[in-house]
């Protein structure tokens, strides 16, 4: 139903991004979806790898400030009366989405969630039958 | 309570002050013979034996640092060279460099002032302290290490740097007390616990002597709870020999400044008149030990207060507070004045944070404005909302403290400047109207 999302601090200097991703693709980790949302001063950026506690160690190793956490990966087809259908189930529930964003891997449509409920979040994926993926699954698509 | 010269340490006042007048006089006379004070006392009059009373001290002018400069390399001799074994010089960003020398018998009563404040916190020959101060020219090398070998320790002259190598030999050699500055302590301790080692655990280390570097009590006790150990404040200048001048001892509350070496003033730096005890002014020094070069009522910069009382540890040299400053880095801003110590007393509270922050005072349009950009720890959450929030917070809790709003950002670990190991804490930008 999960899967892990690395968060990096980003400082708004030229050439930051590049020089974190290159550490990470330098070790050969594939980096399925990435995001940033900022403000004028810093940024968070999140990403989606195929091997995300070996990333998160590298990104250690490289004194970078970053954090590993859970998030919710929904397989929605790729068509907006699935997408909305889904989100307004969780609106439905009382559910509010902090953030989200959308990926698509071999013609299926993944979207990240992170809601300010999980465990309601849950009931309503079981509950509704929601497909989601998990780590293994988002690998090997 | 043990002591490593009870005699001196616990003198009565009143026999102190006999004790001083005597090496004052002692100290003048010797002062007379060097060419800086020989052309001072002609020019305000002064003969030695004008100076009857300790309260006399306060007709000698100041020495500056300036003074300092002024008489480099050798006007300040008070022995002739062959008698002078060491000379030691504090780098000057501006101008001539100033220096200090030293006879044998000076050396020998600097090596016994260290170890007197290193036995004070508990320590013995038993320990094996690693120093981790620059050696060299720069005194806290020299200074801990000859101190460390008369109290019997057993030494290890690090140096500065390589963190890696410190953490092998603090295990290797099952080190138990370290000499280190402030910000690298909680850098070494970030370094040791990325490396998987617990310093509390997997090392000896028991005591910490942290100095040469401005430190809020916050940053001592993030010290201590990060390596395990007790962190003694440690006080020393160049130009009064280097270390050992002033230590705190187990009580942890004020430094004693041992006055059978030195004679304290606190001034006001703008009417140069005596403050009250527990009144913050600047710290002005005689050395009343010393014979190739002599300084009376030398104007330290540093601001500093006499903590009024008697200290439980039996001591009875009096005891200077954490020092607040140098008169020369107060912050002057809309009027305002405030210490670089304040800001950052404030946000060693925040966990979130790491210990490096950069103050820059910039004019921005017709005013003068204060950024702060300080380091995060870790990334702790995934989300921004959080970060601003934080940013609030520290920003509201400074506006209390300093009664301006600063600019408050923050920035990636390991980002921030920093200047032969030594943090750069302020850079001001504004410009002069
Ligand atoms: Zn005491």
């Amino acid at each position: 139903m999960t899967i892990y999302q690395i968060s990096i601090f980003l400082e708004n200097k030229y050439g930051k991004l590049s020089e974190i991703l290159s550490i990470l693709t330098q070790e050969n980790i594939r980096i399925i979806a990435a995001t940033v949302a900022d403000t004028s001063e810093y940024g968070i950026l999140r990403i989606i790898v195929n091997e995300p506690q070996k990333a998160f160690q590298l990104l250690k190793d490289n004194n970078i400030s970053a954090n590993i956490s859970d998030v919710v990966a929904i397989q929605t087809d790729p068509t907006t009366e699935d997408f909305a259908r889904t989100l307004t189930l969780l609106t439905k529930a009382g559910i509010s989405i902090e953030y989200m964003y959308c990926f698509s891997v071999k013609e299926k449509a993944i979207l990240i969630l992170k809601t300010n409920n999980w465990d309601a979040t849950r009931d309503v994926i079981r509950r509704e039958n929601i497909r989601c993926i998990n780590e293994g699954e988002l690998v090997n698509l | 309570m043990e002591y490593w010269q009870k005699e001196l340490e616990t003198i009565s006042r009143e026999n102190l002050e006999k004790f001083q007048l005597e090496k004052l006089q002692q100290t003048i006379r010797q002062a007379a013979n060097s060419p800086f004070y020989k052309q001072r006392f002609k020019e305000s009059g002064i003969t030695p034996s004008d100076i009857r009373s300790l309260e006399d001290l306060k007709n000698i002018p100041f020495t500056t640092k300036e003074d300092l400069r002024n008489s480099y390399p050798y006007g300040m001799a008070a022995i002739p060279l062959r008698k002078c074994v060491r000379i030691h010089s504090s780098s000057g960003t501006t101008g001539n460099p100033t220096v200090v020398l030293h006879s044998a018998k000076d050396l020998d009563q600097w090596a016994n002032q260290v170890a007197r404040c290193m036995y004070m916190v508990g320590l013995r020959d038993t320990d094996i302290f690693q120093n981790t101060s620059g050696y060299g020219m720069f005194t806290g090398g020299l200074g801990f290490q000859y101190g460390a070998e008369r109290l019997g320790a057993l030494t290890v002259p690090a140096a500065a740097g390589n963190t890696k190598r410190q953490i092998k030999f603090i295990k290797d050699f099952g080190t138990t007390c370290l000499h280190i500055i402030p910000s690298y302590a909680t850098r070494l301790a970030e370094v040791m616990y990325e490396m998987g080692i617990d310093p509390r655990k997997d090392t000896k280390l028991h005591t910490v002597c942290i100095g040469a570097e401005p430190h809020s009590e916050e940053q001592r006790r993030r010290i201590e709870e990060l390596l395990g150990v007790k962190a003694y404040n440690c006080f020393g200048m160049s130009e009064m020999n280097g270390p050992g001048v002033a230590f705190e001892c187990p009580e942890q509350n004020g430094l004693h400044i041992w006055e059978d070496y030195t004679i304290v003033e606190i001034i006001d730096p703008v009417t140069l008149q005596p403050v009250p005890d527990g009144q913050v002014g600047e710290l002005v020094l005689t050395t009343i030990n010393r014979e190739a070069m002599p300084l009376l009522r030398y104007r330290t910069r540093d601001l500093t207060c006499i903590l009024p009382g008697d200290c439980p540890c039996g001591r009875t040299h009096k005891r200077l507070a954490r020092f607040k400053g140098r008169s020369d880095d107060m912050i002057i801003l809309k009027g305002v004045n405030l210490f670089p110590i304040q800001i950052e007393k404030i946000l060693m509270n925040f966990k979130e944070l790491g210990s490096n922050y950069l103050i820059t005072l910039e004019t921005v349009g017709n005013s003068d404005e204060m950024f702060i950009d300080v380091e995060l720890s870790e990334l702790f959450t995934d989300d921004y909302s959080v970060l601003q929030r934080l940013t609030k917070e520290i920003t509201r809790q400074l506006k209390d403290e300093l009664l301006l709003t600063p600019r408050l950002k923050l920035v990636a670990k390991g980002s921030l400047p920093t200047q032969d190991g030594k943090a750069v804490r302020v850079k001001d930008l504004r410009k002069t109207i």
